[in-house]
C-alpha cells in the first residue's frame, strides 16, 4: 500500500434477495485526488458508496482507512461520518427554511442553547474560505441549487472529513453552477481531501478527474488513470464491448424510403423530465434511440407520449398539429407506447389476459361503449394466436406468464388499437433469445406489411442495429449524433455517445 | 459591511397578520367606536382568549414539526372538569396548596395526552391527525364520564383567585360619575403573555426547537444532519400537551366551572390562529407571535360582528371561515409570486455571470 492512500476497498461483495450488486470489488482512493467511479445504470456504483457510507452492510470483503488501526467497521452512516467519510448526494440533504449557517451547524453542536453569533462568525468564515456566494444568515431556499449544494460540502468539509463522496452533484446544476462547484472541488483537493466523483457525465469526469473507477454489472473492470483510457475506450468498458473486435451483425432491417409522409413530427417538445428536441419519423420506418442507461432515450420518448409533464414544443401528426399533454391524448392521436418497466407502467398483474389485451382499446372507446364478451373474445383469441402468446386461456391472469409472454400481451393491446406509431421502449429485457428475435421480427413485419411506424429502444446495441435504420443517440440528455446507412455500425455509435470520437 | 437579509417567509407571513390586525382594529375604533376606544377592550380580547393563546402555542409547535394535534380542545375540557371536581371535592384547608394540586392535575393531564399521543406519533409512527382524534374522543368521553352536568366551583380560595387581576391605571378611563377605572389583565393572560414569550425562545434560540424547525422543513434531511427526527417530534407533543393542560387551568380561571362541551372545537380555533399568523401545514414554517395576532385576529372579528348590526353566531363563524379562507389565498399568492421573484433574479443573475 502506498503512503498517501486514504481509502482502500478490497473485495467487496454484496448480494441482494435475486441479484448479486457487487462482485470482489476493489477500490482505492489517494490523498488529494478526485477520482470518478463509473458506469451504467445499475453497474453497482451506488451500492458500492451506500457500503462505504454505512446505510448497507457489506457481505464480504475489507475496508481501510488511513489513520484507522485495522480493518474500518461501518455499520451506520454515523460511523462513516465519524471516520472522517462525508457524502453529498444528488438530493440536497438540507432543510431549506433553515438558514445557512444553521444548516452547517445543525446536529453536531453540544449545549441545548443554539450559540447564533458563534455559527454565524464560523459560518461566514469557512464561506468566505471556500469561496462559496452565500451569507451565513441567509435562509437556504433563498439560495441557488449549486450554492445549496456547496453549502451541504462546506458542511462535509467543517467536519473535517478526508474522504467525501459526491453522488451526482451536477445533475440539476446548469453550466456556470457546475464550473463553480469544480473549482471548490480543485479547492478541496489541494488541501488533501479525496473525492469520489459519481456521475454519468462524461465529460465533467474528464474535466476534473484524475483517476476513473469503472464498474459494470457489480463487477470491476478497471481503475485507470485519466490520460490513459480516452472517452470512446471508457464507454467501451461501460458497456463491455471490446472496441477492436466490433464486428457488424447482419442487418435484417428494413428499410424505410425517405420520400414516404412524416406520421410524427415534434419541435423543440420537452418534458419535465427530458430537454427540448426535435424529432421526426416516417410512414413505415423504424428508428430507435440509443446511449447509455441514464442519457435520456426513455425519458424522450416518455415526452412524446405525454407519459410525463410535457413543459413545451410543438407536435404534428400526419401533418395536422395535435396537442399531446397527457397518454389519453397520445393515444388518441395514433400513438402507442410500451413503457420499459412494465410491472410499473405496463401490466395490471391481477387482470386476465384478455382484459389486458382490450384495456387500451376500451380506453379510446371511452368506459361508456363497452365491447360485447364475444366481441372482447374475438379480439383476444385472434392477438394470442398473432403473437403466440403462450397463456393457458384468455382468462388466466397475466400475472402468471412468463416475462416475455406478458410483454407479448401489452404489445398485443397496443397493436390492437391500430397505432399509427409505435413507441418501444426496451420490449425485449429480461426475456429469453427466442422470444426476443420474435418480438424483432415482428417490429419489422409490423413497419413493412401495416406501415407502421415505430420507434425502439434496447440497451442492446446490435438488437437496435439489426431492426432500425435511423439511431438518434444521447448523452447527457442531450441528442449528440444521428446515424443513418453505413453509419450504423457499433464502432461508431460509440464513437458518437463518447463523443467527437476520440 | 451590513447586509440586511430578505425577510423569511416565516416573518413575512407574521408581518403580513399584524399588518392586518392593526388595519383592521384601526377601522374598528373609527367606525364602532364605543368599547374600541378603551383599552380595556384589547384587554378583554386578551383575558377572554388567554387560553386559546395557550392553545395557539400548542398547536403551532406540533405544526412547525410538520404534525397536527387536534385533542388541545379536548383536553382543555377535560382538565377544566378535572380540576374542578378536585377542587370542589378538596378537603384540604390550606387553600394555596389545594390550588397548586389542582394546577399539577391540570398540568399532569396535559403531559400524560403528550406523552402518550406523542410516543404513538413518533415511535409507532401512526399518522398524528388520528392519533389526535382518537385522543380527542377519548377526552371528550372521560370529560362526560366525570360528569354529566355541569359543575362550579365552590372553592373559595380559587374564587378569590379568580378575582385577581393586575390592575393598570394608566391605560383606564375615567367613567360617567367621575371614577378612575383601570384597565385590568387577568392572571391567566399573563401566565398565556408568558408562555408565549417562553415557547417564542424555545424555538428561537434552544436546540430542540430548530430540530423541530428541521424535521418540519425535510425530515429526510433532518435525520441526515444527525438530529434525533423521533425524539424531536415527541417531544413537540409532549410540550404541546403541557400547554393544552396549562390551557385549561386557565380556562378555569377565567370561568370557574366545568361542563361537557367545554372549549368544544377550540382545537379548530387554535390552528386557524396558527394558520392565519403564518404557519404553514406543510411544516418548517411559523412562529407562535404570528399566532397571537392570529388569536387576536380572529377574537376582534368576532367582536366587531358583536357591535355591529349582524350579532348572531353564524355571522361569528362565517366571517372566521372568510377570514381564515382570505388568509390561505393571500399566503399562497405571496409565496408564490416570492418564488417567481427568486427565479428571475436567479435568472437575472446567471445572464449577467454569462
Amino acid at each position: 500500500m502506498q503512503n498517501d492512500t486514504i481509502l482502500t476497498m478490497r473485495g467487496i461483495d454484496k448480494q441482494f434477495p435475486g441479484t448479486r450488486a457487487l462482485s470482489k470489488v476493489d477500490f482505492t482512493l489517494r490523498k488529494g485526488e478526485i477520482h470518478a467511479l463509473m458506469g451504467e445504470n445499475g453497474a453497482g456504483k451506488s451500492t458500492l458508496i451506500k457500503v462505504l457510507t454505512g446505510v448497507y452492510e457489506k457481505d464480504g470483503g475489507s475496508i481501510w482507512l488511513e489513520g484507522v488501526e485495522g480493518e474500518a467497521h461501518i455499520h451506520s452512516p454515523q460511523d462513516a461520518q465519524k471516520l472522517g467519510i462525508a457524502t453529498v448526494y444528488q438530493e440536497i440533504t438540507l432543510c431549506p427554511n433553515l438558514t445557512v449557517a444553521e444548516n452547517m451547524y445543525i446536529g453536531r453542536t453540544e449545549g441545548q442553547i443554539v450559540p447564533w453569533k458563534e455559527y454565524e462568525k464560523k459560518a461566514t468564515a469557512l464561506l468566505n474560505n471556500l469561496g462559496i456566494p452565500a451569507r451565513a444568515k441567509q435562509e437556504l431556499n433563498h439560495c441557488s441549487l449549486a450554492v445549496q449544494q456547496m453549502v451541504a460540502i462546506a458542511r462535509a468539509v467543517d467536519m473535517n472529513c478526508k474522504v467525501l463522496i459526491l453522488d451526482e452533484p451536477t445533475s440539476s446544476l446548469d453550466d456556470k453552477e457546475v464550473e463553480m462547484l469544480f473549482s471548490l472541488m480543485r479547492d478541496l483537493k489541494s488541501r488533501g481531501v479525496g473525492i469520489i466523483f459519481v456521475t454519468h457525465f462524461l465529460e465533467q469526469v474528464y474535466e476534473v478527474s484524475d483517476r476513473i473507477t469503472v464498474l459494470r454489472n457489480g463487477e470491476l473492470v478497471g481503475e485507470y488513470a485519466i490520460e490513459d483510457l480516452p472517452q470512446v475506450e471508457l464507454v467501451a468498458k461501460m458497456m463491455g464491448k471490446d472496441l477492436h473486435d466490433l464486428s457488424d451483425l447482419e442487418q435484417i432491417g428494413s428499410k424505410h424510403k425517405a420520400e414516404d409522409e412524416i406520421i410524427y413530427e415534434a419541435q423543440k417538445i420537452s418534458s419535465s423530465e427530458s430537454k427540448p428536441f426535435d424529432f421526426s419519423i416516417h410512414k413505415g420506418e423504424v428508428n430507435g434511440f440509443t446511449g447509455l442507461l441514464g442519457s435520456g432515450r426513455s425519458e424522450s420518448v416518455r415526452a412524446i407520449f405525454g407519459a410525463d409533464r410535457v413543459t413545451g414544443g410543438k407536435v404534428k401528426m400526419k401533418g395536422k398539429e395535435v396537442k399531446i399533454s397527457k397518454p389519453h391524448d397520445a393515444m388518441k392521436a395514433g400513438i402507442g407506447y410500451l413503457p420499459e418497466d412494465r410491472k410499473k407502467d405496463g401490466i395490471i398483474a391481477d387482470l386476465s389476459v384478455r382484459e389486458n389485451i382490450i384495456l387500451a382499446l376500451q380506453v379510446m372507446r371511452g368506459f361508456f361503449r363497452p365491447m360485447s364478451k364475444a366481441q372482447m373474445e374475438a379480439f383476444a383469441d385472434e392477438y394470442i394466436k398473432a403473437l403466440n402468446i403462450k397463456t393457458a386461456s384468455q382468462d388466466t391472469l397475466v400475472g402468471s406468464l412468463s416475462g416475455g409472454n406478458q410483454q407479448k400481451v401489452i404489445l398485443a393491446r397496443w397493436l390492437l388499437t391500430h397505432p399509427d406509431y409505435l413507441i418501444l421502449d426496451e420490449p425485449t429485457r429480461g426475456i429469453d433469445v427466442g422470444t426476443k428475435l420474435e418480438i424483432q421480427k415482428l417490429v419489422l413485419k409490423l413497419a413493412a406489411e401495416e406501415n407502421m411506424s415505430i420507434t425502439f429502444i434496447s440497451s442492446e446495441i446490435e438488437e437496435m442495429l439489426r431492426t432500425c435504420s435511423r439511431l438518434i443517440v444521447m448523452r447527457d440528455r442531450n441528442i449528440v449524433g444521428e446515424l443513418t446507412g453505413d453509419q450504423l455500425t457499433q464502432a461508431q455509435v460509440m464513437k458518437t455517445i463518447a463523443g467527437g470520437g476520440q | 459591511m451590513k447586509r440586511r437579509e430578505p425577510l423569511t417567509n416565516t416573518q413575512l407571513l407574521m408581518t403580513i397578520a399584524i399588518g392586518i390586525f392593526i388595519g383592521m382594529y384601526a377601522l374598528a375604533m373609527a367606525f364602532l367606536g364605543g368599547g374600541f376606544l378603551k383599552a380595556q377592550q384589547f384587554f378583554d380580547i386578551l383575558n377572554d382568549n388567554s387560553f386559546l393563546i395557550l392553545l395557539g402555542c400548542a398547536l403551532t409547535i406540533v405544526m412547525i414539526g410538520g404534525g397536527i394535534n387536534i385533542s388541545v380542545g379536548g383536553v382543555v375540557g377535560l382538565t377544566v372538569m378535572a380540576c374542578a371536581l378536585y377542587l370542589n371535592g378538596t378537603n384540604i384547608e390550606n387553600s394555596t396548596l389545594s390550588i397548586s394540586v389542582t394546577l399539577l392535575l391540570a398540568l399532569g393531564i396535559g403531559l400524560a395526552f403528550g406523552i402518550g399521543q406523542g410516543f404513538l406519533i413518533s415511535y409507532m409512527e401512526i399518522q398524528p391527525f388520528i392519533v389526535t382524534l382518537a385522543g380527542m374522543f377519548l377526552a371528550r368521553g372521560l370529560t362526560t364520564m366525570l360528569s354529566i352536568y355541569p359543575v362550579k366551583v365552590t372553592h373559595e380560595g380559587f374564587k378569590e383567585l379568580v378575582k385577581q387581576k393586575l390592575q393598570i391605571p394608566f391605560l383606564g378611563y375615567i367613567a360617567k360619575n367621575g371614577n378612575l377605572i383601570p384597565a385590568k389583565l387577568e392572571i391567566g393572560a399573563i401566565v398565556a403573555l408568558v408562555m408565549l414569550i417562553l415557547t417564542w425562545y424555545l424555538l428561537k434560540h434552544v436546540k430542540l426547537g430548530r430540530d423541530i424547525y428541521a424535521l418540519g422543513g425535510n425530515q429526510q434531511s433532518a435525520l441526515m444532519l444527525g438530529i434525533n427526527v423521533k425524539r424531536s417530534r415527541f417531544l413537540s407533543y409532549v410540550i404541546s400537551g403541557f400547554l393544552s393542560g396549562l390551557a385549561g387551568f386557565v380556562y378555569l380561571l377565567h370561568m370557574p366551572a366545568g361542563k361537557a362541551d367545554t372549549a368544544n372545537a377550540s382545537e379548530m380555533d387554535a390552528i386557524a390562529a396558527s394558520i392565519i399568523g403564518g404557519t404553514l401545514l406543510t411544516g418548517g414554517v411559523g412562529n407562535v407571535f404570528g399566532t397571537f395576532f392570529g388569536v387576536l385576529i380572529l377574537a376582534t372579528i368576532k367582536k366587531i360582528i358583536v357591535l355591529s348590526p349582524l350579532n348572531d353566531s353564524w355571522w361569528q363563524d362565517m366571517a372566521s371561515g372568510a377570514m381564515l379562507g382570505f388568509f390561505i389565498l393571500l399566503q399562497s399568492i405571496v409565496l408564490s409570486t416570492r418564488e417567481k421573484r427568486k427565479i428571475k433574479a436567479a435568472d437575472k443573475a446567471a445572464l449577467q455571470k454569462g
